[in-house]
């Protein structure tokens, strides 16, 4: 046991010794969270918008005013002709081009119809269809005032049924990306920090000779690999605590169900993702590989993990892939408990699946250190 | 084992596929002798030594060290032992005190202990000024000064030097040499490799590997008489140009 | 120029004896190009929703029936009170619950409107937007087919062009981003670790005291990363032509030199990062830990720059992944020249000369 407490005093000097580290552990992901959390957005606004009105008449001008009062639109420009407008969207400059036909007011008043050339710039594919819904609602807004302009009383009685769809969002009234976000890329952080440090530790000993040294000490496996991780254990519940308490200073995030529950799982997720990096360090020889490897893992398991992207959207094979991908249950036990309030029933699964996986971990870890070769 | 002997070795193998980086090797080592285990660059010593300290498996054959045998009980050799190795392994990072209080405590000494022990280290070797130095700020010599203390310091009941002397002065080599009779003196079994033949001089009994195996095996005078030459030096010239 | 062939030689040996590190360079991007294209997406399907059917008539059975048809939607749950709501968000599984006013046949007939609420968990908002948007087409489908002898006059209809991606595949916007961000990433990284791996094992002080010029000792350090990348970049564009058809509307030829000048932009970055780091280890955490989150975040490779808080976006400026993002996309999928993206690769190749400059003041400092 006092074996156990000079690793931890050892390790803990060397880490806080580590000038150039500190910032590096500590500094840099608070800022990161801090200044990225605000750049995730799935919101669409500010479109760059241009128009080309072939028709001019109080008509067609009334509907870009439309256009221009919107929020979401940014009116840019007006070209004469389709040519510029097809240079401009290819130079990137705007991403939608309203094109009001010549004889749009007349075609709307006298056949009753008028069509209206739309162009979307549809490379990012979702953004494009909430900027096409968007549309569809200006459009279909004014069309409801000319037909209230145009149509005679008789008519205005013909009404038909119609179904509302109210939307009520819950947990995130505002659809605040930001609340969503928040704890992901915390969680992301933590499980970064932790796995790097915990995956170069060992093979950094083993570079400079130090390991061989302390495989000759009557020092047992299991008291060296506590001693080395449970420094890294505390750094990571200590990121995480400054990461919530500014989350909810900066953020206002909501936390709604139990801390304490959170902590315990934590405290469980950090054990495996030491004990991925410990596995990952016995097999390496130096630093750069075990960073590759460990990046390699973590970089497919945060785009994995339903962070930027939802799980359920994922062809079922990749939905089997992710049972094995720790950060996934992670950031669904943090958005759980922290924006829903949820209990200990719920997150069950997430943490006996993960309880389970850190055992095995570990286990394969401190199994394939060999003290003897 | 017998009683004197400290380590026992008989016919000790190590091969990596069909290549024996060690090949059937025997001896004895006595308590409290300075064994020089001698030989050039590659011809396997350093192989050899990690088996006897328990960090390498043998493939082949039988040895003991402290009574302890290393295929089945390297755990307990290690208790006993004492190691430096060629790198002077200590933490760069932590200070002399940290290093030898870190050392001491793997090794299970009791707190009251080791800070007795660390205060007449310091002032045995005149480390008052930098006891509270990092180590990685430290020349060489007092590495390799620091690194044997701390291997000796839980009181082993012998000490394996794997080329304690590399990239050291001669006035330094000659100062580390003093220690290692100090130490000797104390009853302390010293197991030391080098390749500086000139060292072959100072111990008890030396034994020369060549390509694996050991070519000779006696005490710096007798060696010199069979060779019939004046140094160790030119005593290894002669067993390799006669292995030739 | 012999020694400098013979330094350029030694650099490729240590990469290539490295089988390990070798295989995650070529491995690592074709497993995320594959995840990318085959398993991460914007879209929604089969999301799992409850209904809340106060009414139980022929109407509501009928739309029922018609969500639970659609791709988007899996009816998983029929709950009987609004108090089940919660318990059931917050299990997790279930993203909405439609919640069918009392009433809502005989509403519908007689007073010509019902109301249906979307309840959704919006946790995520995305998805609860989609979601949102997708019942309420549905709902407007089932209007449109009880209300289809209803003439309406003054109709306007949009004709809406998707262009440069007409089927709104998401490979589209994800592929060019994933390769910028590998090249990125595997260039920094490798570089700074190459350099100053030989700075902690003091190799660095012999090559300096060597004949070979310190500016010769680098580019050669930096030359074989220059050919992995672009062979990896090879690769990521073949696997993206002919595993997820993705177009290259423009030049092959300039797709190639774009990708080159991205690619010595992410070496002098991270030959920049080996003067700041003075171990490995803190080189590997700064291109890590550093380059990592901002390029995923900051460079429009999932979000858009231009929703983002302006002072994010004029911070997106100055990474070099956004400009290139913006090359590549106009490349493959619009298919432009070089005159419309001239200031793009303006600004790359001033990054470029920018970060060389700065470290080679910076080596020089430390010389003396």
């Amino acid at each position: 046991m006092r074996t156990i407490g000079y690793i931890i005093q050892k390790e803990f000097k060397q880490i806080f010794r580590n000038k150039g580290m500190l910032p590096i552990i500590f500094i840099l992901p608070i800022i990161q969270l801090v200044v990225l959390s605000n750049a995730a957005t799935y919101e669409v606004n500010n479109i760059k918008f241009a128009y080309i009105d072939a028709d001019h008449t109080s008509t067609s001008r009334t509907l870009i005013e439309k256009f221009d009062a919107s929020s979401f639109f940014d009116v840019l420009a007006v070209y004469p002709s389709d040519k510029q407008a097809t240079s401009a969207m290819l130079s990137g400059e705007v991403d939608v081009v309203l094109e009001i036909p010549n004889h749009f007011e007349r075609n709307l008043l006298k056949e009753k119809s008028a069509t209206l050339g739309v162009r979307i710039n549809a490379i990012d594919g979702s953004a494009a269809g909430v900027k096409g819904g968007y549309i569809n609602e200006i459009v279909h807004g004014f069309n409801r005032e000319v037909r209230l302009k145009y149509m005679d009383a008789s008519q205005r009685d013909i009404k038909p049924a119609i179904i509302s769809g109210i939307p009520s969002f819950w947990y995130n009234t505002s659809l605040d990306y930001k609340t969503f976000m928040v704890p992901g890329i915390l969680v992301l952080l933590v499980t970064m920090i932790s796995l790097f440090l915990s995956g170069m530790n060992i093979v950094r000993e083993k570079e400079i000779g130090t390991l061989e040294q302390l495989n000759v000490t009557p020092i047992s496996k299991s008291q060296f690999i506590i001693g080395k991780l449970f420094p890294f254990w505390v750094i990571g519940l200590g990121l995480l605590t400054i990461g919530l308490i500014l989350a909810k200073i900066i953020f206002n995030t909501p936390m709604l169900g139990s801390m304490f529950l959170l902590y315990v799982y934590t405290s469980i997720y950090i054990l495996l993702i030491l004990g991925m990096g410990l596995f990952i360090s016995n097999y390496t020889d130096t630093q750069q590989q075990a960073m590759f490897i460990a990046w390699f893992f973590v970089v497919i398991f945060i785009l994995m993990s339903g962070l930027f992207t939802p799980i359920e959207s994922m062809p079922k094979w990749a939905q089997i892939f992710t049972e094995f991908n720790p950060i996934k249950y992670f950031v669904e036990v943090v958005r759980m408990l922290l924006l829903k309030g949820s209990g200990w029933a719920d997150i069950l699964p997430q943490l006996l699946k993960t309880f389970a996986y850190a055992v095995v971990m570990n286990a394969l870890a401190v199994w394939s250190y060999k003290k003897v070769n | 084992m017998k009683a004197e002997n400290v380590i026992e070795v008989n016919g000790l193998t190590k091969a990596f596929g069909d290549f024996k980086a060690v090949n059937a090797i025997s001896f004895e080592v006595k308590k409290g002798e300075i064994f020089g285990f001698l030989g050039a660059n590659g011809a396997g010593k350093t192989t050899a030594i990690k088996m006897l300290i328990g960090i390498s498996r043998p493939t082949s054959g039988e040895a003991q060290v402290v009574g302890y045998d290393v295929f089945t009980h390297p755990e307990s050799i290690k208790k006993n032992i004492g190691y430096m190795s060629q790198r002077f392994a200590l933490y760069d990072d932590l200070t002399v005190n940290e290093n030898i209080t870190f050392f001491g405590g793997i090794y299970g000494l009791s707190r009251l202990k080791i800070r007795e022990k660390r205060k007449q280290l310091i002032e045995e070797l005149g480390l008052e000024d930098i006891a509270n130095k990092l180590v990685g700020s430290l020349p060489l010599g007092w590495k390799q000064k620091l690194s044997f203390s701390v291997s000796l310091f839980h009181d082993p009941k012998i000490v394996f030097l794997d080329e304690p002397t590399g990239g050291v002065d001669p006035i330094t080599r000659r100062q580390f040499w003093e220690m290692i009779y100090k130490a000797a003196d104390r009853g302390t079994t010293i197991f030391v490799t080098t390749h500086y033949m000139d060292e072959a001089e100072y111990c008890d009994r030396v034994s020369i590997m060549v390509d694996g195996r050991i070519e000779a095996l006696d005490t710096p005078k007798k060696l010199k008489q069979q060779f019939e030459v004046d140094s160790m030096n030119d005593v290894f010239l002669k067993l390799a140009r006669n292995i030739e | 120029m012999k020694r400098f062939i013979g330094f350029i030689q030694k650099e490729f040996y240590h990469i290539f004896r490295d089988k390990r590190s070798l295989f995650i360079l070529f491995g690592m991007p074709i497993a995320q190009i594959m995840l990318f294209g085959f398993a991460i997406t914007n879209e929604i399907n089969n999301v799992d929703i409850a209904i809340l059917d106060h009414s139980k008539d022929a109407t509501t059975e009928e739309i029922i029936n018609k969500i639970s048809r659609s791709k988007y939607f899996s009816i998983k749950q029929m709950i009987t009170r609004e108090s089940e709501i919660e318990p059931t968000f917050q299990k997790g599984k279930i993203k909405a619950v439609l919640n069918f006013e009392k009433d809502f046949g005989k509403n519908l007939i007689v007073e010509e409107s019902a109301k249906i609420q979307i309840i959704t968990d919006a946790t995520d908002p995305n998805t609860a937007n989609a979601i949102t948007n997708y019942i309420n087409a549905i709902l407007q489908n089932y209007q449109q087919s009880i209300n289809k002898d209803i003439q309406l006059d003054y109709q306007i209809i949009p004709e809406t062009r998707m262009v440069y991606n007409a089927e709104l595949k998401s490979v589209f916007m994800f592929v060019p981003g994933v390769m910028t961000i590998i090249l990125m990433l595997v260039s920094a990284m490798m570089t700074s670790i190459s350099i100053t791996r030989e700075k902690e094992l003091g190799t660095m002080e012999i090559l300096l005291v060597s004949p070979l010029k310190p500016f010769q000792v680098i580019i050669g350090k930096v030359v074989p990363y220059i050919f992995l990348s672009i062979i990896n970049a090879a690769v990521i564009v073949l696997l993206s032509i002919f595993i997820f058809k993705m177009p290259v509307e423009g030049s092959l030829f300039l797709l190639g030199a774009e990708s080159v000048l991205f690619i010595i932009t992410s070496l002098a970055l991270g030959i920049l990062i080996s003067t700041i780091a003075n171990t490995q280890q803190s080189a590997m955490m700064i291109s890590l830990m550093g380059l990592m989150l901002p390029v995923i975040l900051l460079s429009g490779f999932i979000f858009p720059i231009s929703s983002m808080p302006v002072p994010l976006q004029i911070i997106s400026n100055i990474i070099p992944a956004k400009w290139f993002i913006v090359i590549i996309k106009g490349i493959m999928l619009k298919g432009v020249g070089l005159p419309y993206i001239w200031k793009e690769t303006l600004i790359l190749i001033g990054m470029t000369v920018f970060f060389i400059v700065l470290s080679i003041k910076k080596y020089k400092i430390r010389l003396e």
